[in-house]
């Protein structure tokens, strides 16, 4: 009877209530987003470098690299030799490579340039290895397969084919035009950065850059498809390379003799390590960002109290008439609690549904813009937590309109001061 | 410690009221009994302690003094929260106007008073409805939020709250005040009537004297010490 009587009564002032509703969903739903994109980001992050031991790439820090490499994010500052990572290859303790060649794209999607091996050996979350969901992996100069998310994205099936262009902008004025490739596989999705990446061999990029000279195409000098085909196209220059190791014990050993190679200065990091450093960097934006968070849900709670504070005045006769028919003070503290419980666990329900809406159109935008790849679902311990953490405030803010109605049904009783 | 008394409906001794920091009693009342079935006509302008008299009766405040039996039942020695449940069972509430919350349907504010004195809506909704009908309200208003009726309506439906759970105490507090003379006794002959049906008392307070002629028992406010007259 309570309850129905809080809903009715919530329903009578609906349009307060609605305003009020309004102003916590969007404050709960900034809250519970934040939270759910920062575990998000850490878990795609982490998935995406689960396999791997090392990244070596020219000397810079071990975030660029990082993310360069992995995540497609910013740019290499210098390349690698072909004969360094031949070397290095053949080290007794590492099992295998992956080359990885930057600095073209299609549409805006970055293309990789690589080996069978990435097929092979490349792991994302956990022991999964790259599954093909149409054809097969590329074996020829012109060969390209698409992540999942391109191909969808941009419709393209099994047999088309594509113009790569030079860097890595949306736009491009600079195409390989004369060289296009053909698809012939499609991934399946990962929900990592593979899924927006275009997979071509190492030969292929040669093959595209080989009339090319510092960014553009030297003039006067035009080799066709077919001639490249039959030139050397032996890499001059890698972008980075992953490395799974033997064993992992060796990964320090490994990386020490890497960093002090002596026929170039290279940089070989842990990719656990480098992300940790993500972490410690961005965690004290992380804090603000929540405390943030935090104030703007207080102050939509505020507005909640306010507006109940502000309504108890119109409802002095509700109270004298439940007065009247036995209602205890306890039972009007109950009612405007419950109204509290009522709007609070209605603003949480639409804020879950409103965060599960704005993820489910968010995702690409996340995942084409910055790599990151969020999942859908925004329920976890973590948010469970937020969700105590709102109702306890809630119900604490809301103890002073209903202090106020227990005063009331105490000291006015059966009069009504008009 | 006095003797319980037996046979009254309300017993009240020597009760004396004022409100906190005012000094000089508000309200001083020498002995005031009825027997079930005995209504009262309560007769008092506004200030002349009414209000006080009827939050005593209801139980909403205690006297500082004397003695206040309901029932049998000690009032002035219950706890707020006893007295509370007491009022629920045992003392219907008729305001001047007003008395319904306006957005429940007509049949919930009847039932209200049923979920406030712990008993089970369901065993009391078929006379709710009788009630209703009975105070000329056809069954299908009684789903009808309580804000449509009109005033008239309105103040059949608080009789029908008040008369549910047949109380032993009916307070009305001038119930006919906006109420047009046709209605009005429309609406008295109708409230006496449902009344001794369910076996109530009646307290019925109103400054308009003409009112006096359905009642046998009259208390003038401002006459207190007289104590009750018969009319």
């Amino acid at each position: 009877m309570l309850i129905k009587l809080a809903r009715l009564s919530l329903f009578n002032r609906r349009g307060t209530v609605l305003m009020t509703l309004l102003s916590l969903v969007i404050s709960i739903t900034l809250l519970l987003g934040i939270d759910h994109l920062r575990h998000e980001a850490k878990n795609s992050f982490t998935s995406t470098v689960s396999g791997t031991d090392l990244i070596v790439g020219a000397r810079s820090g071990q975030l660029n690299l990082l993310l360069y490499s992995i995540f497609r994010i910013g740019n290499a500052t210098a390349n690698l030799s072909w004969e360094s990572y031949q070397r290095i290859q053949n080290h007794p303790q590492i099992a295998w490579t992956i080359p990885i060649s930057l600095g073209d794209s299609h549409r805006g999607y970055r293309v990789v340039g690589t080996n069978q091996d990435y097929f092979t050996y490349y792991r994302y979350a956990g022991q999964n290895s790259l599954q093909l969901q149409q054809g097969e992996v590329f074996s020829d100069v012109y060969d390209t397969v698409l992540g999942a998310e391109v191909a969808t994205r941009l419709g393209y099936q099994l047999g088309d084919e594509i113009v790569l262009a030079h860097g890595i902008g949306q736009v491009s004025f600079s195409e390989h035009k004369d060289k296009p490739f053909t698809v012939v596989g499609i991934l399946a999705p990962t929900g990592t950065p593979v899924d927006q990446s275009v997979h071509v061999t190492l030969q292929g990029i040669e093959a595209i850059h080989i009339d090319w000279q510092q960014g553009a195409p030297m003039p006067g000098r035009r080799v066709s498809a077919e001639q490249a085909v039959e030139m050397d196209l032996t890499p001059k220059a890698i972008t980075a390379f992953l490395v799974g190791l033997n064993s992992r014990a060796a990964t320090f050993m490994v990386q020490r003799q890497i960093n002090e190679f002596r026929g170039e200065p290279l940089s070989a990091i842990l990719p656990g390590v480098a992300l940790a450093e993500l972490w410690q960097m961005l965690s004290m934006v992380e804090r603000l960002l929540l405390v943030i968070t935090l104030l703007v849900l207080l102050a939509g709670l505020v507005g909640m109290t306010t507006t109940l504070l502000a309504s108890m005045k119109e409802r002095q006769r509700e109270i004298a008439i439940l007065r009247a028919v036995g209602a205890h003070p306890r039972s009007l503290f109950l009612l405007v609690q419950l109204e509290v419980l009522l709007i609070t666990l209605a603003s949480l329900l639409l804020a879950f549904a409103l965060l599960f809406v704005a993820l489910w159109f968010g995702q690409d935008l996340l995942a084409s813009r910055y790599g990151l790849f969020i999942g859908l679902n925004p329920i976890r311990s973590s948010s469970l937590q937020l969700v105590g953490v709102v109702i306890g405030l809630s119900l604490i803010l809301g103890c002073i309109p209903s202090w106020l109605a227990y005063r009331r049904a105490l000291t006015d009783g059966l009069s009504v001061r008009l | 410690m006095t003797d319980k008394p037996k046979k009254y409906v309300i017993d009240l001794k020597n009760l004396q009221f004022r409100w906190p920091g005012s000094s000089g009693w508000q309200l001083q009342l020498p002995g005031l009994q009825l027997e079930a079935g005995q209504h009262l006509f309560v007769r008092g302008a506004s200030g002349s302690g009414k209000t006080t008299l009827l939050n005593l009766l209801s139980g909403i405040t205690t006297p500082h003094q004397g003695e206040l039996w309901l029932q049998q039942q000690p009032m002035h020695r219950l706890s707020a929260s006893k007295r509370d449940t007491l009022r629920a069972q045992q003392i219907g509430v008729v305001f001047q106007q007003l008395n319904l919350i306006p957005y429940l349907s007509v049949i919930d504010n009847v039932l209200l008073v049923a979920r406030f004195a712990g008993q089970s809506i369901s065993a009391s909704e078929e006379r709710a409805s009788q009630l209703l009908s009975r105070l000329g309200l056809v069954e299908s208003i009684h789903q009808r939020a309580a804000a449509e009726l009109s005033v008239g309506q309105q103040q059949r439906v608080a009789i029908a709250r008040a008369l549910l759970l047949r109380p032993a105490l009916l307070i009305a507090d001038e119930p006919t005040s906006a109420l047009d003379a046709d209605n009005r006794d429309a609406f008295m002959q109708l409230m006496l009537a449902e009344a001794n049906d369910s076996g109530t008392t009646v307290i019925f307070v109103s400054h308009d004297t003409a009112l006096r002629q359905y009642f046998h028992w009259y208390l003038d406010m401002e006459q207190l010490a007289q104590g009750v007259q018969a009319c």
